[in-house]
């Protein structure tokens, strides 16, 4: 019986992760290696954001003046190189794609990006926006190995350039593009990162937070204990 | 002149009176472990749900259209609403944790038998609230994965013959699930609920200090009157309602001695708590989802739909039954075999440690059934998933019969007459 026990524990352990690794999925992600403590890089971030993706992809849950103000921008910094369609700064940042037509000319409507790093990850976010390729069987004639015929087009070819996949799947190196790889590897790091922070802005403010909590929990468990230990003397 | 007045109170409603009869001078056997600390912490985490939840109410705004947008307006626009709000999420997956951790050692000591058997439904009726509870509170974040998960479960009611169709248009109150389902949930979990759960663990407390707590031995601490030896007799005050009736034994007052150990145990179990809550409070992705960071839509599935972990037992009893409304059977089912625990354990001898090998056996056994029907909950359902799902399905239930067959004539250890250590 014991026997049996033992061998149905180790069935249902060694199984577990084999199921798990069979609905991955399987795609290989690189790491960004945010750093949200970055100012520089989430300001970097913010700009291109603004630059780039705004046109279409709102972050209709974060406002502006909390953006400035967390990234150590001035607010009168903020207004005259961030805001550039006359909002008022505590507006959440959006744009005025009429989701309904967007629909129509993408496939499906851009999606907003604030939460985007919590939904899928920032490395996600940053492996995706590397992995396009040339792929005359789409619309916009690319397509990405990180997500299979997306209806976006390569917004930012201008600056990484044109890769081709060849027929074993792999990527070619990215040529004609206004940055080097390094470059681009940053600026789609620096977005990432931007995403990250939009996607949860209290995160650094939670983590320093929590340090100050478990340590007063440790020093107060010193003095429950020595309480528990002082009463039940009366017991022993 | 205080104690003019708090005799005046005394006199019309007996509170000091009530306070010595449920904590300074409730007897406590002296052995309780590790395992006696659940309950508590389980109120613990009830109050925080109920202080957080007051808040979070104060900025959440129980619409179809508005409720994503006024999750994300608490994380950001309210002064520490991320604070509230993971504290609200943190400890809704704790609740489980604590309250599964609660519900074992009743089977492991015996404290479903004889005579706290309405004790033991008082607190499966907890549990059932409690899952409703839950299941409610998931669909109001909006999100798409509590969108789908409620689709999935409330449609399940859909397989019930003949009024199935009405009864699903009924509890979500339109042909989806719409904004009126999530207001009528949210009036569910902020009042209906809550109520009815704070009622129960109320009565829960009071059936409890009415047949006295269990300890890990299974001993009775509560001796006829007389029988003891005066110098063998707790050297504590007890109230006159345990004392007059019986002489006691290896027991201390709850207060102080328990309030102060089990603080120990809460500290404790705040510094896990605080850990998850300030630096994972996705639990992995287990307490918050991926998917639930995208607003719900009626026309997008997430891949896999899965409900929270702590049902994940439970939905993966329902997933392997083929038939869709023999697996709603079957999970029910496996609910209604634990309220009726009591009455397929025919044994007498109460603690696992003096019981038999099988017992052993059996619920080990049976506890890695239930994590395995846990993992497997929150897992695809593959072929391969659902065959294992099955077996574990099968251990679920065998612990019951086989515990309603081998109680009777069980070959157990003697149970020694006092508390030992």
């Amino acid at each position: 019986m014991k026997k049996l026990i033992r061998a149905f524990t180790f069935g249902i352990f060694a199984l577990v992760p084999m199921l798990t690794l069979a609905s991955s999925g399987g795609v290989h992600l690189d790491k960004a290696g945010n750093d949200l403590t970055d100012k520089e890089s989430l300001k970097s971030g913010f700009k291109s954001y603004i630059n780039y993706c705004l046109g279409c992809h709102q972050l209709q849950y974060q406002r502006y003046n909390r953006t400035f103000a967390d990234l150590g921008i001035s607010e009168a910094d903020g207004v005259a190189n961030f805001m550039y369609t006359g909002e008022k700064s505590g507006d959440h940042i959006t744009n005025t794609m009429p989701a309904k037509e967007a629909a129509k000319w993408f496939g499906s409507a851009p999606p907003d990006l604030t939460l985007e790093a919590r939904l899928r990850s920032p490395d996600w976010i940053y492996t995706y926006l590397r992995s396009f390729y040339v792929d005359p069987n789409r619309p916009f004639g690319v397509n990405n190995t990180v997500f299979k015929d997306v209806g976006m087009p390569h917004v930012l070819q201008s600056l990484q350039g044109v890769r081709t996949m060849d027929e074993h799947g792999k990527l070619s190196e990215a040529t004609g593009g206004s940055m080097t790889a390094e470059e681009y590897d940053v600026f789609a790091r620096d977005l990432a990162n931007f995403l990250e922070y939009t996607a949860e802005p209290s995160k650094l403010e939670r983590q320093a937070m929590g340090y100050w909590v478990i340590g007063f929990l440790f020093i107060f468990l010193i003095f429950a204990y020595l309480l528990k230990v002082e009463y039940w003397k009366d017991v022993h | 002149m205080i104690a003019n007045f708090m005799a005046w109170i005394e006199k019309r409603l007996p509170l000091m009176d009530a306070m010595n009869k449920h904590a300074a001078q409730y007897p406590a056997p002296k052995n309780f472990n590790f395992w006696y600390v659940f309950g508590i912490l389980a109120s613990v985490v009830l109050v925080n749900q109920i202080v957080t939840g007051i808040w979070l109410t104060m900025s959440y705004e129980p619409t179809g259209e508005g409720a994503f947008a006024s999750i994300e307006y608490i994380m950001r626009d309210v002064d520490y609403g991320w604070l509230l709000r993971y504290m609200h999420s943190t400890g809704a997956s704790a609740f489980f944790i604590v309250v599964y951790m609660h519900m074992f050692r009743g089977m492991m000591y015996g404290s479903y038998q004889k005579p706290r058997e309405l004790l033991w439904i008082f607190g499966m009726l907890i549990f059932l609230v409690l899952m409703a509870e839950a299941f409610m509170g998931y669909l109001l974040p909006w999100g798409n994965m509590s969108y789908w998960g409620a689709q999935v479960i409330i449609s399940l009611f859909g397989a019930i013959p003949i009024i199935g169709d009405d009864l699903t248009l009924w509890i979500r109150g339109d042909y989806v699930i719409s904004g009126a389902t999530l207001n009528r949930f949210f009036a569910l979990h902020v009042i209906a609920m809550p109520l009815v759960l704070v009622i129960l663990v109320f009565l829960h407390i009071l059936a409890l200090h009415e047949v006295g707590s269990n300890n890990p031995e299974g001993t009775d601490i509560k001796k006829k009157k007389g029988s003891i030896k005066p110098e063998e007799l707790s050297k504590f005050t007890f109230h006159k309602q345990y004392s007059e009736k019986y002489d006691i034994v290896d027991a201390i007052p709850f207060h102080p001695y328990y309030t102060v150990k089990d603080l120990v145990a809460v500290v404790i179990f705040l510094i896990v708590f605080c850990w998850v809550l300030f630096f994972a409070p996705e639990g992995g992705g287990y307490f918050i989802e991926a998917p639930n960071f995208e607003p719900a839509n009626n026309l997008k599935t997430p891949e896999h739909i899965v409900p929270v972990w702590y049902f994940g037992p439970f939905f993966t009893i329902l997933r392997v039954v083929p038939d869709k409304l023999m697996g709603m059977i079957t999970m029910f089912a496996a609910i209604g075999v634990l309220f009726a625990l009591p009455w397929f354990d025919r044994g007498t001898v109460k603690s696992l440690r003096f019981r038999s090998k099988a017992h052993m056996i059996n619920l080990t056994q049976f506890v890695i059934c239930f994590i395995a029907l846990g993992i497997l909950g929150t897992l695809p359902g593959t072929d391969l998933a659902n065959n294992i799902g099955r077996v574990a399905t099968l251990g679920y239930f065998g612990f019951f019969v086989a515990i309603w067959f081998y109680s009777k004539n069980e070959k157990t250890k003697p149970v020694p007459e006092r508390v030992s250590g």
